[in-house]
Parts: C-alpha cells; structure tokens; sequence
C-alpha cells in the first residue's frame, strides 16, 4: 500500500513539544504506524481519548498548533472518501467513555440509549439484546468486522437493508454530542424522541466524514426486536447484452422492456414496496454480467411467515422464489472491499441503473436495496485506472436523467486519482460556508469530502 | 403624504409581482398580524405574495438590498410565533404557491409547493392507496412549506416520524436570494435535514418532494377509560415494554375530556379518570395479534371500559373528543395557555403529579392531553383573563411546566417550535456552546440575519464574531438593542 508522509520528510522540529502538549490533555498518545495511515496518509500520532473532556482538550492544542485530525472508529471505513490533504493526529474514538466508564445509558421504558460514539454497532445491539430492544441499523460490514463503530456509521451516514422500514442514522438520532475544531463541546437535540427545539446538528453531522468535528456520544430512538423474521427471494435472468469497454450500448428505451429479468425488476420492486405484507427491507444481489439477479425481502413481527408467504407468492410471478428463516449469506454485506461505489437513482429506476452498468461489460457486483434506491458496487483488484476514471464519468452521466449519481467510497490508491469521487451538487457554496464557519483553519479531515472540502 | 421607509421596496416588489401581489394597506396588511399564537401581534410592513420560486428569490433579493428582514408564512397556524412579521420588514406569504407538481407513485413520492395544505396530499393520493404521513392536528388547513418550517408532527409520529423523516428533498431559495436544491440522498452535507424545523431562519422552501406511504391494510382504534391517569399510564408503559409500538397512543385526563365532553358531546365513558387511545396499523394479522396483546394490558392496568373501532365512523367517534381538546376547553375556561414541553416516558407520572401539585399551588386549572407514546404533553393551562393576576399566575405555571421538562431531560417543544414564544427557554435547555454552535449555521446559510430574524435564538451571536464563548457583553446588549434572557 502506498502510504506517504503527510509532514514530509522527518517531521518539524517541533514535533517533540507537540506531542508532550497532546499527552498533557491526559489522552493515550502514541507515534503512528503504518496501519493507522488514513486513506494511504499516515498521520503522526494516534490519540486515545477516554471522554469528551480530553477529545475538547485535544482539539485545543491542535488548534494552537495546527494540527490536522481525523476521526476513527473502527476503521471500517477510514479508507473512504478523499485522502486528507493532511493528517498529523488520529484521534481514535474507541476507549470514549461517560459517565463512570459507562459506555451505553440505557433507558429500556424510553426506547432510548445514550452511546458512546466508540462502540462497535455489534457490541451495542448484543448489550441491547437482553431488553429485546436495537438499534435498527445494520451497518455494512466488510470482511472481518460487524459494521464499525456508531460514530463511524454516524459520520459517513451508511445504512443497510432495513433503512427501508426503520430509515437510516440520521432518522434514528435523537441527540448528539460534538467537539468542533476549536475545542468547544455542543449537544443538539437531546433524550427525548419528540424534539424540535434548536437546529438539529445531529443531522449536519452525520455523514460528514469528520470534516466538521468529532462526534463523541450519540443519542438513539431503539426498537423493539421483532418477535420473527423470515426472508423471501426469487432469481431474475441477467441483460443479455454483452456490454462495450465505453459503455455505449445502453441508453434509456433502447431495450424494450420485459427483453430479460432486468425489464421487470421495477415493477417487482414497486409491488413489493407498496405490498400490505410490509417487508423491511427489499435488496438485490447481482454478481455480475451473465449472472442471475437476486430479489430478496425481510419481513419482520409476530405474522412474519404468513407475511412472508404472501411475498414468495407474489415473486413467484417472476421466477422460482423461496423463504428462509437465515438471511442470505450476502444480506446486508458489502459487495467487496477495495473497490466500493454507491449508487442513488429513484427506485423505480434500479433497472436503468443496472443497464448501465451492464452496458461497461465489466466484472462489477452490485447489491443494495432497491426498494430505497441506494446500491453498492465493486470490482475484483487490478482494475485498470483508464476505465475505472470513464465508469465513473459514463455511469454518472447515465443516471443523471434519472436524477441519480454515484460516489466512490472506496478505492485502492492511485485508481481514483483525478477522479471527482463525489460528484456534483448544487449546495456545494452552501456546504463550503457550513465547513468555513465549523472549521475556519481547516483542520478537521481536509479535503476528504465532496468538493474537496 | 410622508415617504415611508418600506416604500421604496414595495414599489419594486410591484413591478416584480404585479401591484395585486403587494399588500401596503395599513388594514389589509394587519390580516397578517399574528400567527396561530395570538398574544403576540405585529403587522406587517409589507406583504407579498409571490407566485413563483423566481418570485420568492426576486423578493429576497430585493430585501438584501435594502437591508430589509422578512418572514415567510403560509396559512399561519402556528403555536409558538414562528411566523410573527417584522414591522420594519416584508412577510412573504406562500398561500398563491398551492400547486401540486407531481404525484409519482412508482417512486412513492410528490412534488407540491409550499403552500399546499399538508391534507391536500393525502387527499390526492388517497384512492390510489396512498397517503402522506405526518398528520399535525391542523393539518386541513397547514401548509407543508410550514411543516418543513416546523418540522411538524402529529399523533401518528410515534411510529412514522417526523416532516424530516417524510422529506425527501427541497428547493429552497436561501437568505441571499439564491435557488438551491436540497437532497435527501444526493453527497454532502445533509442541508435538508438542518432546514427542516429551522423555523424559517434559513431560508424558504419553494418546493418539496414529500414520501408517500402505503395505506395499511388494517387500522384499528381502541380507547380504554381508566379511573386515574396513573393507571391509564401504566398501560402506555406496559404497552410499549411489550415492544408494541402503536401507530398512536393518546391522553387525556378528567379535565380535558370534561372540556371535550362539553363542546363535542363525544360520549367518552362516564367517571373517566383518564382516556387512553390507541391505534394500530399494519398488516391485519399483526393488528389483530397487537390488538389481544393492548386489550390485555389495559384491562390489567385497571381499564374499567374498551371501545374498539375498526371503521373510520367509529374511528372518528373514538378520535372526535382528542381532536377537538384544544378548543374544547373555551367551553370550560375564558382563556389558556397551550403548552408543548417533553418529557421522556417513563418521567410521565412524576411529571404529571407536579403538574397537579403546581395546580394546586397556584389555583390555576391545568386540562392534560398529551402524546402519551413519546412523551409530549399539552397541557392546557386554564385561566380567566377578567381576574385580576390569574393571566400571570398561568403564565408561571406554564413556564414552570417546561421547567419540569428540561429537568427531567425533554424538551422544551415536541412539535410547535420555538419561534418567538420560547427564545427565552433556549438558555435553559442549551449551554451558550451549543448556542453558539447552532448560530454557525445560520450565519453559514443567513451571515446578515435577515430571514426571520428574532425567532427560535434569544440573542443570536453576530456572524462577524470568533465562535466559541463569548466573552463579555454581547454588543448588542451593551447598545442597548437587545436583552440578555
């Protein structure tokens, strides 16, 4: 892996001093390593804060010092985004604690838990578990791990299968605490579900990639955990269009419909979606060009296998379905790991989306959930740099007439280089003069995020 | 005639708008004087009543340059002052912006504007099977850009959220006049998720792209009458430990149906202690599982009588005395105060036994309805404004309600907002850190503070100034402008 030296060559002379103001904060110091270089950037130090209280101290002497941090949980998805332009701290959330070492405050009769935003997900759901109580997030792994930490989640806003039924992070956050770049200590909403007092900066924060501070505690609305769950799924046949390396061959209308599996997939989805039986999740799995398509749904509650019955049914209609009382063995994990994009189209345009990917002819695996048009995409290593840049630009351009787009979550180093990895919005000024008034010195994560903020 | 200060800009809304879009009678403009929050009154200086997005942007440019504040209001049913005017300032009223754009129900989605009723969408979609669903009690005549503003809830929210959780996207035209486009699922900063309940301080919304959601296939209402609310409480909590989570679950105490029996005649069991509502939605067979599991726990709490209703007459029967709470309580009291704190579930019974203690204290009647599922009660505070002091006592009860609110860790506001009635209480729910960190975003959207200026923050920090703490008096206090609450 390529990793650089953000500081240049040995470091400023006084990088010595630095580091003793950082360990007077009380924080866990340490000289970084390879393995905590952030999107091929190695930082300088690792800290290891164990409150809110050190996380501000911190925050301080990198502001007196200007020094660059980025926040990290688990790690998940510290490969994500832009590389920082700098990185000279890594401020590791996973010892945060409150409250007498506490790590979770649960309130069972509220339906509410206050979390430290070093928590893995995992963790959180099994200490929850015995109230038969979550958090109706599933994460995304990747291999070795059980989705991250909820601050991570939180900041880079991902969301799995059951974003369908119960929405994603930012609808599940009730209250949240910050440190901003200067060291100020903020909370926003609060324990309570109904609250509409102030603006919500929980929302502002989750999913901004630690470019506007560091999240240290998190405020969740939980539910019950159903009493069943039962998935339902069918196998729709793949375009038999072979694709072109320019990705020409597909646009809108140029395929009648029905021609293949893809052509119904919409109306199954919407059917689905709109269907009494009320599924909480409605995913697709497609390993790739001249593979098969699968369509699966969680139906959760006290009549899920009925429910889930009556959707087998209704996907009969489109090929052999089944139901199982496991979820796919794919269900809710990321289609790979190096090379990772997220697409958005309306969902009633996943088969456009599909086309167009189709239409590259490319080794890509694509799953996600359709019913809430969010699907990830990968590719096995060694993919060539010329055509990784002309996907991004030719699938962009594709989905535009749908008002979709794509982003590049993740990518080995130097494959995206040049690369716009966010793609457009036309907030950005707006997104500019939020980063400007949170972090004036540009310090927080710069340059990971979409217009190089 | 004397030359007024508003003259100059409302001559130039004219031309942009057409003179019928421009209000500058003195009796026409004092229409517009309040919101649904009518002790604090203020007329307009002007009134427009643009047509367009390009319209509403031509405005705000306009106010930018003549360093005029403005409010944007639709139909003004508001309760906390949020679209009070500025009598220095331009009141954009949304009430002409009333078109729905387009229903797209493969996408499960509409694209109406501001001005569209919050029903009115629901009315659109209904025979198609769908329906919009966040429900605030007025929402026959709400309008959704207002809903955005307030990030309005309802009865229903308890299962389906908020406006924000239902908003999938918005073109707003910002404070300094521009039209930008905010997504829900497009990359960067969730701007929408920060405007939706920002009370109008950070712009206008000129469209909005609204969720549909799927009729459900069964709903069922129950209403269970209890001798006391300690008892009707103690089902909400069993219900809800059961990890039933109602589509709605209602209070109200003897008071307020006493109130609600007096106006409407609802026919609510005699010697009700507390009503309790509860509805369920969903597949039938989960209703029909979740409707023995809510019978069970009622009756063991101590329900003395259940009604069940699974048609919308009944259901409307059953809804009737609830919905009509609020005025209901003009037939029992010449005045009060309707008050909207939080408090977090299981804080319910001590809450409510301090509120009859404070009643007590202070000889002022306190009718309790509340949204018993998540904790948001309303409690009216009943007065007579002829004798003399009674409106300062309940004025003292209902601030030490919210209070009790912040102490046990709610809100100070579940769903009317903050706007100018409850500035003052922000200090005491916030610190001047999270103050100060909320005004980073309204000086990154508003750095002239012109787009509803004075509500939601009590003395909003200047955009000029370093963030952090402040230190020392805030210039505008040392000039004598404004006070320190």
């Amino acid at each position: 892996m390529g990793v650089t030296d953000a500081t240049g060559t040995g470091g400023p002379p006084e990088a010595p001093e630095a580091m003793e103001a950082l360990r007077a904060t009380g924080a866990v110091i340490r000289d970084a390593a390879p393995g905590d270089a952030v999107a091929g950037v190695a930082p300088r130090w690792v800290a290891s804060p164990r409150d809110t209280g050190e996380v501000a101290a911190l925050m301080r002497v990198s502001a007196a010092r200007d020094l660059a941090v980025v926040p990290a949980g688990d790690r998940t998805k510290l490969d994500w985004g832009n590389p920082p332009e700098r990185c000279d701290l890594l401020l590791d959330t996973r010892g945060l604690t409150f409250g007498d070492g506490l790590v979770v405050e649960h309130s069972a009769g509220d339906l509410v838990a206050r979390v430290s935003a070093g928590l893995a997900l995992g963790t959180l759901n099994s200490m929850l578990a015995g109230s038969r109580q979550e958090l109706a997030l599933d994460g995304v792994p990747r291999a070795g791990t059980v989705g991250g930490t909820v601050g991570g989640t939180l900041a880079t806003a991902t969301a799995g299968p059951r974003r369908f039924r119960y929405g994603t992070a930012r609808d599940l956050l009730i209250g949240v605490t910050v440190v901003l770049a200067d060291g100020t200590v903020a909370r926003s909403g609060g324990a309570v579900v109904k609250n509409v007092a102030g603006y919500d900066l929980g929302k502002l924060f989750t999913g901004s990639y630690g470019t506007l501070g560091v999240i240290t505690e998190a405020t969740f609305r939980l539910h019950p955990v159903p009493a069943d769950r039962r998935w339902a799924g069918v196998d729709l046949p793949a375009p038999r269009t072979g694709g072109t390396p320019g990705g020409q061959a597909y646009r809108p209308g140029g395929l009648p419909p029905g021609s293949d599996g893809f052509g119904r997939l919409d109306s199954l989805v919407t059917a689905l979606a709109s269907a009494q039986a009320e599924p909480s999740a409605i995913e697709i799995d497609w390993p790739g060009p001249r593979h098969d398509l699968t369509v699966a749904v969680l139906v959760e509650g006290v009549s899920a296998g009925a429910r889930a019955e009556a959707l087998r049914e209704l996907m009969s209609a489109y090929g052999t379905a089944w139901l199982r009382t496991e979820a796919p063995e794919w269900w809710a994990a990321a289609p790979g790991e190096d090379t990772l994009l997220e697409l958005r189209v309306p969902p009633a345009c996943t088969h456009h989306a599909l086309r167009v990917i189709a239409a590259y002819g490319l080794p890509a695996r694509v799953r996600g959930s359709a019913a809430s048009a969010v699907l990830r995409m990968s590719f096995p290593a060694g993919m060539d740099r010329e055509a990784f840049t002309g996907l991004v630009t030719g699938v962009r351009a594709g989905l535009h007439p749908f008002g979709g787009g794509l982003t590049v979550l993740a990518a080995p180093p130097g494959l995206a280089d040049g690369v716009d990895r966010w793609g457009p919005s036309s907030a950005q000024p707006l997104m500019r003069r939020i980063k400007e008034r949170f972090d004036p010195g540009r310090r927080m994560s710069p340059g990971r995020f979409v217009g190089g903020i | 005639m004397s030359i007024r200060p508003l003259d100059g800009p409302a001559r130039r809304f004219e031309e942009l708008l057409g003179p019928r879009s421009v209000i500058t009678d003195p009796v026409r403009l004092r229409t517009y004087e309040c919101d649904g929050l009518t002790h604090h009154r203020v007329t307009p200086g002007v009134v427009v009543l643009p047509d367009t997005a390009e319209q509403v942007a031509g405005v705000v440019r306009i106010c930018n340059e003549h360093d005029l504040p403005f409010v944007a209001r639709g139909a003004g049913t508001g309760l906390s002052g949020g679209a009070l005017p500025r009598s220095d300032g331009v009141l954009i009223v949304t009430a002409k912006m009333r078109r729905i754009l387009s229903i797209d129900l493969p996408n499960r989605r509409a694209t109406v504007e501001p001005g569209v009723t919050n029903l009115a969408i629901t009315e659109a979609v209904r025979g198609l099977g769908f329906y919009y669903a966040p429900d605030p009690s007025s929402q026959q005549v709400c309008t959704i850009g207002g809903n955005v503003a307030e990030n309005s809830g309802g009865a229903h929210c308890l299962k389906y959220g908020f406006t924000v959780n239902h908003v999938l996207g918005l073109e707003i035209v910002t404070p300094d006049g521009y039209i930008v486009e905010l997504s829900e699922s497009g990359p960067g900063y969730d701007l929408l998720g920060a405007f939706v309940g920002s009370e109008g301080t950070l712009g206008i919304a000129t469209k909005v792209t609204v969720r549909l959601s799927r009729a459900p296939e069964t709903v069922t209402t129950l209403l269970a009458a209890f001798e006391d609310v300690e008892r009707g409480g103690r089902a909400v909590s069993a219900i809800i430990g059961g990890g039933i989570v109602p589509a709605a679950i209602e209070m109200m105490d003897a008071l307020a149906v006493e109130a609600a029996e007096a106006a409407v005649a609802c026919a609510y069991p005699e010697g009700a202690g507390a009503v309790l509502i509860v509805e369920l939605d969903g597949p039938a067979e989960e209703v029909a599982h979740q409707f023995g599991e809510v019978t069970r726990l009622c009756r063991e709490a101590g329900a003395f009588e259940l009604r069940v209703a699974d048609d919308p007459e009944r259901r409307a029967a059953i809804w009737k005395g609830r919905k009509s709470a609020f005025a209901a309580v003009g037939r029992i009291s010449p005045a009060y105060i309707v008050q909207d704190g939080v408090v977090p579930r299981t804080a319910l019974p001590g809450v409510l036994a301090s509120i009859d203690r404070l009643s007590h204290e202070y000889g002022i009647r306190v009718a309790n309805v509340f949204h018993a599922g998540d904790g948001n009660l309303h409690p009216l505070v009943l007065f007579d404004d002829a004798e003399p002091g009674a409106a300062e006592r309940a004025e003292l009860v209902s601030g030490r309600i919210l209070d009790l609110c912040i102490e046990h860790g709610g809100s100070i506001t579940g769903e009317h907002g903050v706007g100018v009635d409850k500035a003052r209480y922000m200090p005491k729910m916030f610190s001047a850190d999270d103050l100060d960190t909320m005004q980073l975003v309204r000086c990154a959207f508003d750095p002239r503070g012109l787009s509803n200026p004075g509500k939601v923050f009590p003395t909003p920090r200047l955009c000029g100034e370093a963030p952090g703490v402040r230190r020392g008096a805030h210039p505008l206090v040392e000039a004598g402008l404004a006070e320190q609450f």
